[in-house]
């Protein structure tokens, strides 16, 4: 029982992870319509700058915050790439967030070499339920849980997100009332980047990160954010914490070595069997 | 007012608007008639800024809004949030006087604008417009698949607001009786083109205006 309960909370922070970079990959693409395959690239750096910053001395919350602020920006940098020119197609601006990816790697390695980084995070640990958890997968989960907090009231109550969900909901109605929508579309890659930073952050005291972790990120983030249509948070979020637990439960069990496979399994049958559902009733939600 | 000189659109190759020259003095209330095809949503999206002119001028005195084709509200929204929105450019956001002119908004306030009725839609899609302040008002397509009680009440409040707060008019219609209704002047737009203009009563004494936007006899 013990051991569950050490799996279900290790699962849930990866879970978490996960859910940042999907709800990243949503923002993006529900303002824009282009699925950002950079996002993962987002956390990476994010990881890789707050391992730098802690071992040049520069204290913790500092180099966290500042490695999100970078990660923002690499956001806004990749959403001027793939959105910058006037009516670029969404397909054609992914394959720009692609190139962003690849050229990433090159910066990556040109800075941190291509050895994975680790950086301390709380290394204390607690046991609940009888169970010894790391304190920094809680810390994982209650920042991702206030972060969404956060993403829930900035899209429900103030004016620049409704102007975002605006854009999101009809672009041309958007235009007419004189919202820039390319604009609202850099801030949305902005905010993709701050969302893929923290996922970073989070994660590199966890599990060591190197230039080529934005795979296994951007996998695992992609199929959560597909699991809520790429446009409903809630729904990914739901996705990444069933994604997270099953990948643990399936490494704690001794499927270590499938892990993600067990994972994306589990995943492709929730979406077949929600697909199937979902297509009675699609023309009347949307 | 608006004043339009030599204006030509084009999508690619095809031309959209073909050297078209018009003008609605302020105050005025001038309608748009054409076919399917004609241009008139493409003049409509160059007023208000969305589209690129390839050549020729277009002069807007005030503040102009548009409510577009098609009841363009933010499904998502609520009514209340659709109209703040539409204060984004004259950073208008309380919608008390739309409420005092179009009561029926204040009753739908709290609903999502995606669950309305076509006229509730079209209806929060003018508040919307009227949020932004205007001094010129294009209107395309008022009547598009509306109720005709729905239209005349949406007329009504156009009227009320050009007689009473002295709002330019530019009324984008293939509903003919309406638009002649409303307006003294009308330009007929047809393959990119304005192939008549005028006062209305004359236009719709022109056979072929009459035999293309009033269904031949007038009486």
């Amino acid at each position: 029982m013990s051991a569950f309960i050490g799996y279900l909370l290790n699962g849930l922070a990866v879970g978490c992870a996960i859910a940042l970079i999907a709800s990243g990959l949503v923002t993006i693409y529900r303002v824009t319509g282009v699925v950002n395959f950079a996002q993962g690239t987002f956390a990476v750096v994010a990881g890789l700058c707050t391992s730098s910053l802690l071992g040049l001395g520069v204290p913790h919350g500092v180099s966290e915050v500042a490695a999100v602020l970078v990660a923002a920006l690499a956001g806004l940098l990749t959403g001027l790439a793939a959105t910058g020119k006037r009516d670029t197609t969404p397909l054609s601006s992914l394959i720009v967030t692609l190139g962003v990816g690849v050229l990433a790697y090159a910066v990556e390695i040109v800075l941190w070499g291509d050895q994975p980084r680790s950086a301390p995070g709380l290394a204390s640990s607690v046991t609940i339920a009888g169970a010894r958890v790391q304190t920094q997968h809680l810390l994982v989960i209650a920042v991702t849980a206030a972060t969404f907090v956060l993403l829930v009231l900035f899209f429900g109550r103030t004016y620049l997100g409704k102007a975002l969900t605006a854009c999101a909901s009809n672009p041309f109605a958007a235009r007419v009332i004189g919202i820039d929508t390319r604009l609202m579309g850099l801030l949305a890659f902005a905010l993709g980047g701050l969302l893929g930073g923290i996922a970073g952050v989070l994660v590199t005291p966890l599990r060591p990160i190197s230039f080529d972790t934005d795979v296994t990120l951007i996998v695992n983030g992609f199929a959560a954010a597909v699991f809520g249509a790429l446009t409903r948070p809630g729904v990914a979020l739901g996705g990444a914490l069933l994604l997270g637990v099953a990948e643990t439960m399936a490494a704690g069990y001794g499927y270590g070595s499938h892990q993600l496979e067990v994972a994306l399994g589990l995943m492709l049958v929730v979406m077949v069997v929600q697909a199937g559902r979902r297509s009675t009733i699609h023309q009347e939600t949307v | 007012m608006i004043d339009v000189r030599d204006l030509v659109v084009s999508y690619g190759a095809a031309t959209a608007l073909d050297h078209v020259t018009l003008s609605v003095r302020r105050g005025e209330m001038v309608a748009l008639l054409g076919p399917n095809g004609a241009g008139k949503s493409t003049l409509a999206n160059t007023l208000a800024g969305l589209l690129t002119p390839a050549s020729g001028t277009v002069r807007i005195d005030g503040r102009l809004a548009l409510i577009p084709e098609g009841r363009q509200v933010f499904p998502d929204l609520s009514v209340a949030d659709n109209l703040a929105l539409g204060g984004w450019r004259s950073r208008q956001r309380d919608p008390s006087f739309v409420y005092q002119l179009l009561p029926q908004l204040a009753e739908l306030s709290g609903r999502r604008a995606g669950v309305l009725s076509g006229g509730e839609q079209q209806m929060v899609a003018f508040g919307q417009a009227l949020m932004a302040r205007p001094d010129v008002l294009v209107v395309d397509e008022l009547s598009l698949g509306l109720a005709p009680l729905l239209t005349a009440r949406l007329a009504e409040h156009l009227a009320e607001l050009n007689r009473t707060h002295g709002l330019t008019v530019l009324l984008i219609e293939q509903n003919a009786r309406l638009a002649f209704e409303l307006c003294r002047r009308a330009y007929v737009l047809e393959s990119a083109r304005v192939v008549a203009e005028g006062e209305c009563a004359e236009l719709a004494d022109d056979p072929r205006v009459a035999g293309a936007y009033l269904g031949g006899a007038i009486t």
